[in-house]
């Protein structure tokens, strides 16, 4: 992958506040969250980075202030190079970015997504609605404090679930999820050598 | 025209006295009913393909030539529900999904049956997560369940060759006018 060279001083010196992010790969910045639009309009129109490879976010966990950071990937299909641009969101509760499918369509779904996931509102967004899960899905699955097992609720039909009486329940973990733990020796961090005696019908000892 | 008197027994050799002999009947056929009812049933069987992942790929290859579900009277593919006897629960069900295919399965006209077809149908399969449904018999009750993931079409056929023999053992009108 090339790089872009000029971009790094080109950026700062049109936004003083765009602050170079650490990056093993591509040119990346921290932006201000009101500086968002602009930065990215400026590397559309302006660097010819003219497709948003993606729009996702991260969650630092309740613990963490700012909490919640939305993440841009930008390609060039002219250099064939990419940029990353982060922005944190300003609150920690209510968490909102502007939106950027004025800029790029495909940007709608991306946002509904990240939405959905991480319960992030994206203002001026034209259909800000949840794409993965159903509309009256209490919970935004990737947000840290939410258990993958899932938590119970109603699944969307009220006449299926009067009928079946059973609703979303927490999938059964059993030890798991299977995952080896960096920087124990394997037979120590293989998800074989847990204690994998509970399930969902016996409970964890404590 | 095929004596099937003694179907319902599964008798290989019969004796001639107690099979059909056109000679002394002529065209008539005496068989019970459950028998008779059970026979149409099981070789007419239409399938519901719902097919909602990998599955559903194979599935398409029990269908096709080499394969070929037509030999078992299952190869009409219904993607109506009212047209349709038996559910192929192919794929990982989701929660989003889950009332889509409870409602599928009340539209179909009984009597009616389930094949839940390789891991993610029958169990969540590696999907231990919150967003799939573990195990589409928590919506629908399943007659069949397949292992693998996905699993061949011999698999698949093996299934339904399991259930026509579960269909030909049951009192026919019995599932009538039944909800499940």
């Amino acid at each position: 992958m090339t790089t872009d060279v000029d971009l790094p001083t080109a950026v700062s010196q049109q936004f003083p506040s765009a602050a170079p992010r650490p990056s093993l790969d591509c040119a990346a910045f921290n932006v201000p969250a009101g500086d968002v639009l602009a930065v990215l309009q400026y590397l559309r129109d302006t660097q010819a980075y003219d497709f948003l490879m993606d729009l996702t976010a991260i969650d630092w966990s309740a613990e963490q202030s700012p909490r919640f950071t939305v993440v841009w990937h930008l390609y060039s299909s002219t250099k064939h190079t990419y940029v990353r641009l982060a922005a944190n969101c300003a609150s920690d509760a209510e968490p909102a970015m502007p939106t950027t499918s004025g800029l790029w369509a495909g940007a709608d779904w991306h946002e509904r997504e990240t939405y959905d996931m991480f319960g992030i509102k994206f203002t001026g967004h034209p259909d800000l609605r949840r794409i993965l899960m159903w509309d009256a899905y209490p919970y935004f699955p990737l947000r840290k404090e939410f258990p993958l097992a899932g938590l119970p609720t109603e699944m969307s039909d009220a006449d299926i679930n009067a009928e079946i009486g059973v609703g979303v329940i927490p999938a059964p973990m059993a030890g798991g999820p299977f995952v080896a733990t960096p920087g124990e020796p394997m037979s120590d961090a293989e998800p074989r050598a847990k204690d994998e005696a509970w399930n969902e019908k016996s409970e964890k000892p404590e | 025209m095929v004596a099937w008197v003694d179907f319902f027994t599964h008798m290989v050799t019969a004796s001639q006295e107690v099979t059909y002999n056109s000679k002394i009947e002529g065209d008539v056929t005496v068989t019970r009913l459950d028998s008779a009812i059970n026979w149409l049933r099981t070789n007419s069987m239409w399938p519901m393909p719902m097919g909602l992942a990998c599955c559903a790929i194979e599935l398409m290859a029990t269908a096709s030539s080499r394969f070929d579900i037509a030999r078992f009277g299952a190869e009409v593919m219904r993607f109506s529900p009212r047209q349709s006897d038996c559910m192929i629960v192919a794929g990982t069900v989701t929660y989003k999904m889950a009332p889509v295919v409870r409602r599928i399965y009340d539209q179909m006209a009984a009597p009616k049956w389930v094949i839940a077809m390789g891991a993610c149908a029958s169990s969540g399969g590696m999907y231990r997560s919150y967003a799939t449904l573990q195990g589409v018999d928590r919506i629908v009750p399943v007659d069949v369940y397949i292992s693998g993931c996905p699993p061949r079409p011999e698999a698949l056929l093996d299934a339904l060759m399991k259930l026509q023999t579960k269909v030909r053992r049951e009192p026919a009108l019995k599932k009538q006018f039944s909800a499940a």
